[in-house]
């Protein structure tokens, strides 16, 4: 086995300048599994205009900056990024190379991964550098890539132990994010952007994005309404009791998919990951797709006709009962605590 | 006149795991679970059934996988599909998405002659949307994920909306291009009665080597060459049909390895009851106040 380094790589996701919040979540992870392997953290920025954007990933632990600034550059393509990612990992073999799991980092991580014939996972929920032995064999300082699979029924632990680049997509919102309390200003390495005729292949004619109104991740109450609800008449006993108590609402999959409530609103794993400070969950029996999305929460609330709901084994507190006779009771309770 | 390629994948239903599918060690019984047609690549078959309505041209369906992927072709005929590519060897088995890539862009190489290569997003057993992009990347074309919609085919050039965080973009580009679609891109059509009474009998070469074992009256090149003739016979591709690497096809050409799996343990077990009642809410919610949850 031949490692040529221990550096960790986190690919910086921007659109229109503005990055995705996932690839800081990767550069505080990345740090953390750069210093259990001794190696350094960087990230990798291309687009047009990235000073602003190189500086901010320093905040949040970068050693250094690979940075490709170039107006070719300046919206995402495969092409381009996915050409120039995968000429900079052969010519530097890092040992880790993180994306998030966003469309960006789905449409180009396998791209860099095949032509780097690097091994790939997607959509981990977690990321842990560990000694292994597989297969009769003793493997040091591994990346552990553990990602929710068979329809999140179980979670696996996916390892790439003969090959010298690990390369990973990350969830977002399931890595901590917190800026450096004193960062330092790392080195800037200017990559120069050398045209392909392939780069241009692909044109963007339009593009439309919406601010997203709704911030889950944000917020510190969020109370959670589920298919147990039955209809949309009752689900609106969920906004009632996020009105009451200032949170914002939420839904699982099977809530969403009964068009109880909009989809950017929904938790879990194909949704929002959160980790407020209060979740109450109404009406959710708690599949694992559900709790992967929130189990992390400071306070769980489970509130469901069913006590043996999988939702109260993750719960701090369970309330058994109908969420038509439990939610006007708990605000009206609540309400009065206020006067 | 369009050539498309669609990929398609059987996979375990994931979306219907129930109690005894789970084994105790954490593990899947795969038997237990029935084999379906993944969502997004049924979707996939029909933008290209789509695109061969309006312009004319052929669709081929392929898919990797054992023996018994037979029947997601089978159904891909019944849809409508040309011709069904069945990609099978027992050397492919344990394949990750690289090596799985390596298998299907070879095996396109192979048909040739494409203009869209067309799969779903991704399958419900992985999630991983890797297949396309790394099968893509090997072809060494151009490739639209996420798809929504193709606005406009003008010669060589399709124009289609995709999907990105919070919106969409619309993007052009030259043909060949690989894209993999959504699942609210298209609504499959259903199977067609006339179809399938004509395909039923479709077979795979698997499928004819078993009938003609223990039967010394059939021989398979002669029975191949019949069902061939009937237009019943589903290609099928080996490894050495195709002349690949072993050393990066299965298990040997897969960089990652499951090291574990579990299934999903509940912490739980700690939390409080709390009854529904005025005085039972009215502690629970002190509780929360005094820890400047609430309030």
């Amino acid at each position: 086995m031949s490692t040529t380094s221990s550096d960790v790589w986190v690919f910086i996701e921007q659109r229109d300048g503005k990055p995705a919040d996932v690839s800081f979540e990767l550069l505080c992870k990345g740090r953390k599994l750069a210093q259990s392997m001794g190696g350094s953290l960087k990230s990798v920025v291309m687009g047009e205009h990235l000073e602003g954007l190189v500086g901010e990933t320093f905040r949040f632990g970068a050693d250094e900056a690979m940075v490709i600034d170039h107006p070719a550059l300046r919206q995402y393509r495969t092409m381009p990024y996915g050409r120039i990612l995968s000429d900079l990992v052969r010519t530097h073999v890092p040992r880790i190379v993180l994306f998030g799991a966003t469309i960006i980092g789905r449409d180009l991580a396998p791209r860099v991964a095949s032509a780097t014939r690097s091994g790939l996972t997607a959509d981990c929920t977690d990321l842990q550098i560990s000694d292994v032995a597989y297969l009769r064999k003793d493997y040091k300082k591994l990346l552990l890539q553990i990602r929710p699979a068979f329809g999140g029924n179980i979670i696996a632990t996916i390892i790439t132990p003969d090959n010298p680049v690990q390369m990973a997509t990350v969830r977002e919102g399931v890595m901590e994010m917190h800026a450096m309390g004193n960062p330092v200003a790392g080195k800037v390495t200017t990559i120069p952007y050398v045209p392909d005729p392939a780069d241009e292949l692909i044109q963007i004619v339009e593009q439309h994005q919406e601010e997203n109104k709704v911030n889950l991740k944000a917020a510190p109450i969020i109370v959670a309404g589920g298919y147990g609800l039955g209809s949309k008449g009752n689900f609106k006993l969920v906004y009632d009791l996020a009105h009451a108590l200032g949170g914002e609402v939420a839904g699982s999959r099977a809530a969403v998919d009964a068009g109880f409530v909009p989809p950017e609103r929904q938790v879990g794993q194909t949704g929002v990951t959160v980790r407020p400070k209060l979740y109450i969950a109404v009406g959710i029996s708690g599949a694992i797709q559900h709790r992967a999305g929130m189990q992390e929460s400071n306070k769980i609330i489970a509130i469901n006709t069913d006590p043996g709901a999988p939702i109260f084994g993750i719960s701090h507190y369970g309330i058994v009962g109908d969420a038509t006779d439990v939610i006007p009771r708990f605000i009206e309770v609540f309400r009065n605590k206020l006067k | 006149m369009y050539h498309s390629i669609v990929l398609v994948k059987q996979v375990p239903d994931t979306a219907n795991i129930t109690g005894n599918v789970m084994q105790e060690d954490g593990t899947v019984n795969r038997a237990k679970l029935p084999a379906v047609f993944n969502p997004e690549d049924r979707v996939a078959l029909e933008m290209a059934l789509q695109v061969k309505d309006q312009f004319g041209g052929t669709v081929t369906a392929i898919t990797m996988g054992p023996p018994r992927a037979s029947d997601v072709l089978r159904e891909c005929l019944y849809m409508g599909a040309d011709q069904a590519v069945l990609i099978s060897d027992r050397k492919f088995a344990g394949a990750d998405t690289l090596a799985t890539s390596y298998v299907l862009a070879e095996a396109i190489k192979r048909i040739g002659g494409y203009d869209f290569i067309f799969g779903g997003r991704q399958a419900i057993d992985g999630d991983t949307a890797q297949v396309g992009p790394q099968t893509c990347e090997k072809l060494q074309i151009p490739q639209i994920t996420y798809l929504e919609e193709i606005l406009s085919i003008d010669g060589r050039t399709v124009t289609a909306r995709r999907k990105i965080e919070g919106g969409y973009e619309v993007v052009r580009s030259p043909m060949p291009v690989l894209v993999t679609v959504i699942k609210d891109a298209a609504e499959p059509r259903p199977f067609s009665a006339r179809r399938v009474m004509a395909y039923k009998g479709a077979k795979s070469l698997m499928e004819i080597e078993k009938m003609a074992e223990g039967n010394s009256l059939l021989y398979v090149d002669q029975l191949v060459h019949e069902y061939e003739s009937r237009e019943l016979f589903i290609k099928t591709l080996t490894m050495d049909d195709l002349k690949l690497e072993p050393e990066r096809c299965g298990v040997a050409g897969s960089p990652t390895k499951v090291f574990k799996v579990e299934s999903v343990v509940l912490s739980g077990g700690e939390h409080e009851m709390i009854e529904p009642t005025k005085t039972g809410l009215g502690r629970l919610i002190d509780k929360l106040m005094d820890d400047h949850i609430l309030g």
